[in-house]
């Protein structure tokens, strides 16, 4: 079938609460509304009011009774309607999900997805614009993933239901419908921890993920040299060797990520480069990112995220040092 | 000490033996305050002693409240503004509260921007406000106010203001309007709680609008009333009719003056938003039609307008003027708003810290220098793509 990225998150929530009773999925305005994006449409319908669950708007008690959940044995798939909102749980993710089966050695787990769409560029009110991948990469034992096509969306969130760590799923809403691509009826998968190579190429190798995908692709078609794309899909873990296997080949790297740039994924993605491919390298590793500000409300939000031009200023500079 | 007999300790004052006895909410009679009845009826000697002109400013200001609402959906529609959330249905509650406020005290709003232009906010800034334009909040922190979006997020400040105005000895009440979907946030809890435990002269107006979003009050909590949760945190409270302007203004003024002497209120406001969440959701998915006739039904101007009529004021209000009066100001302020000067890039920058720091100086220069190497950065910047 032809679908989105929201029509696919919808999809691999019909596949897996059809094949596990165990999946639950729940949040604000999820089931009789059906997601304030969709994503959860005629879930109600299919699968009962048990397993989904319009929840009192309470973000802290979301994430923390999907883990309580998750360690009796359930499958929770619990939603936070905006990223902005997910703060008042972070407590619950560094305290509880992430940790519970260090601190037990084993003995209970958290195996549980919290999804949220993500990022600006869709004229919202202020918190609900952000893309904090970073922040949330930075917890040990949480899995972050970040889709930026139907296809992957579906097989990474059915991976991610399946999972047996706790992951935070952060769909890229600004392109949550801006294109379709062909997404298979049946069940399959995207491994967690693998990145895609989305273009090959010899010359310099740029490195985005999520809502920052069509723009870098973008970017790359108007480039007069071989770009290879690297999509990372998987923030955390991060799949280092693939990175790397590109950047020996192309001997020049770009990262390109929305959030703000201090401290950010972008930073971790040039540490491993140095650390296993410093000698590769004939330029500098660029870094194209947010900055290091809120998010503008929407009168100049458009100017906060990388657009093309952006990025292929920075790739031309990789290129030509 | 012997089982089952009376302790010093004031929580074992009264012990009982036998089965364990359960409390419950049925234990407590919450009544809800009201003045004038939905048929317009009202004992004369309940009605808060206000002279004619305030009782025909409290008309004038719910009339403010309806035709500001409708005009920010129009505009919106008209793809002039971000998304907005009505506040129709709800002027009794909105008004009758706000009218009991002085210009110190401070004010944070979830759904409510009338309260604020009665302490001086321009429309013209609550329009910037809406189009995501900074300057809007920074002209309404002028007056003590802002508009709160993460829900309940709120209430702790609140609560911390009411605090510094207890450690200064001043003379004014810190207060925050909440909606019913914010009574189940970590935030309102912890909020509730500090400010009961600490005695600080905050004031927790809750609109109980029945939705959050699609989620109806009664799905929000197993609690009877909202009210009744404040009893939790040794908070007095207050359920009043929302659609009742003189309710609300008798029951929160009395609040205030508790309040103002350290004992912080919970006041529940038993009201309807009858629009849509914000412009972007469709109310039809999760409430039924005649559930929301029967409030229009229970319009809280109308409502007043009888109590008016029957205390001969209606005669000297000419109500399609009061229209007409804030139809000019709407347009006024649209068109002020619309003059709004060209932002600079500095903008996104400034304001993050009081000195900027050398990296972020630096991601400006570098933005400001790629923007001029690079104009075709504004294509993107102009197309405004939508998710």
């Amino acid at each position: 079938m032809q679908a989105t990225i929201v029509e696919a998150v919808n999809d691999a929530l019909h596949t897996e609460m059809a094949a596990d009773d165990d999946v639950v999925v729940f949040g604000e305005d999820v089931a009789e509304s059906g997601g304030v994006f969709r994503a959860t449409d005629e879930l109600l319908a299919e699968f009962g009011g048990d397993r989904v669950v319009d929840t009192p708007l309470s973000e802290i008690a979301i994430v923390g009774a999907a883990t309580g959940l998750a360690m009796y044995g359930l499958r929770p798939v619990a939603e936070i309607q905006f990223s902005g909102f997910l703060p008042p749980a972070f407590d619950q993710l560094v305290t509880n999900a992430s940790r519970i089966r260090w601190r037990t050695r084993g003995e209970l787990t958290a195996p549980m997805v919290v999804r949220m769409p993500y990022g600006a560029g869709v004229r919202a009110l202020e918190h609900h614009s952000e893309s904090m991948e970073g922040a949330y990469a930075h917890i040990p034992g949480l899995k972050v993933v970040a889709p930026s096509t139907p296809h992957d969306t579906k097989g990474l969130l059915l991976a991610s239901i399946r999972d047996p760590d706790p992951v935070l799923f952060m769909e890229p809403k600004r392109i949550y419908r801006s294109f379709r691509e062909e997404v298979p009826e049946e069940d399959y998968e995207v491994p967690l921890g693998e990145a895609a190579v989305r273009r090959e190429g010899e010359d310099v190798t740029v490195i985005s993920w999520g809502s920052m995908m069509p723009a870098t692709l973008e970017a790359v078609d108007e480039l007069d040299a071989d770009a290879e794309v690297v999509d990372l899909r998987t923030i955390s873990p991060l799949d280092t060797e693939t990175v790397v296997e590109s950047v020996k080949k192309t001997g020049r790297a770009v990262v390109v990520h929305e959030g703000p740039r201090s401290n950010g994924v972008g930073g971790d993605v040039v540490a491993r480069i140095n650390d296993e491919a410093l000698m590769y390298l004939e330029a500098p590793v660029e870094r194209v990112t947010g900055f290091d500000t809120p998010v503008p409300l929407l009168s100049m939000e458009d100017y906060y995220f990388p657009h093309p031009p952006r990025i292929l200023d920075a790739i031309e500079r990789a290129l030509s040092a | 000490m012997t089982e089952n007999e009376p302790t010093d300790h004031p929580a074992n004052a009264a012990v009982s033996a036998g089965d364990p006895r359960f409390l419950t909410q049925d234990d407590l009679a919450v009544d809800t305050h009201q003045i004038v009845g939905p048929d317009g009826s009202y004992d004369a000697d309940d009605v808060p002693d206000l002279d004619a002109e305030q009782f025909r400013d409290l008309y004038r200001w719910m009339v403010t409240d309806r035709v500001f609402s409708r005009r920010m959906v129009s505009i919106q529609r008209r793809g002039e503004l971000g998304t907005f959330g009505s506040t129709r249905g709800q002027e009794a509650s909105i008004i009758g509260s706000a009218y009991t406020l002085r210009p110190e005290d401070w004010l944070y709003v979830g759904r409510a921007w009338t309260p604020m232009f009665m302490r001086g906010a321009s429309m013209e800034d609550m329009i910037l406000f809406w189009r995501g334009i900074e300057e809007g909040q920074q002209a309404f922190a002028e007056q003590n106010s802002q508009v709160a979006i993460s829900i309940g997020s709120h209430l702790p400040l609140v609560t911390g203001l009411a605090w510094g105005m207890d450690i200064r000895g001043d003379d004014a009440i810190a207060t925050a309007y909440l909606g019913d979907g914010a009574t189940s946030t970590g935030a309102a809890h912890e909020a509730i709680n500090f400010a009961g435990a600490l005695g600080v002269p905050a004031l927790f107006f809750c609109q109980n609008n029945q939705y959050a979003i699609s989620l109806s009050a009664d799905e929000q909590t197993a609690a009877n009333t909202l009210a009744q949760k404040a009893l939790a945190y040794g908070m007095d409270a207050i359920r009043v009719d929302g659609q009742d302007v003189l309710a609300v203004y008798d029951a929160v003024s009395e609040a205030r003056e508790r309040v103002r002497e350290g004992e912080p209120v919970f006041v529940e406001s038993v009201t309807y938003r009858l629009d849509a969440h914000t412009t972007s959701d469709d109310p039809t998915r999760y409430r039924s039609d005649d559930e929301v006739d029967a409030w229009e039904e229970n319009d809280p101007l109308e409502r007043y307008r009888e109590f008016l009529k029957a205390e001969g004021l209606w005669e000297d209000i000419d109500h399609d003027a009061i229209v007409a009066d804030i139809e000019a100001e709407f347009d006024a302020a649209l068109e002020a708003a619309n003059e709004f000067a060209e932002r600079e890039i500095v903008e996104i920058f400034a304001h993050v810290y009081e000195e900027m720091p050398p990296e972020l100086q630096r991601q400006y220069e570098e933005f400001v220098d790629l923007l001029d190497r690079r104009p075709e950065l504004y294509d993107y910047i102009e197309q405004r793509p939508k998710g």
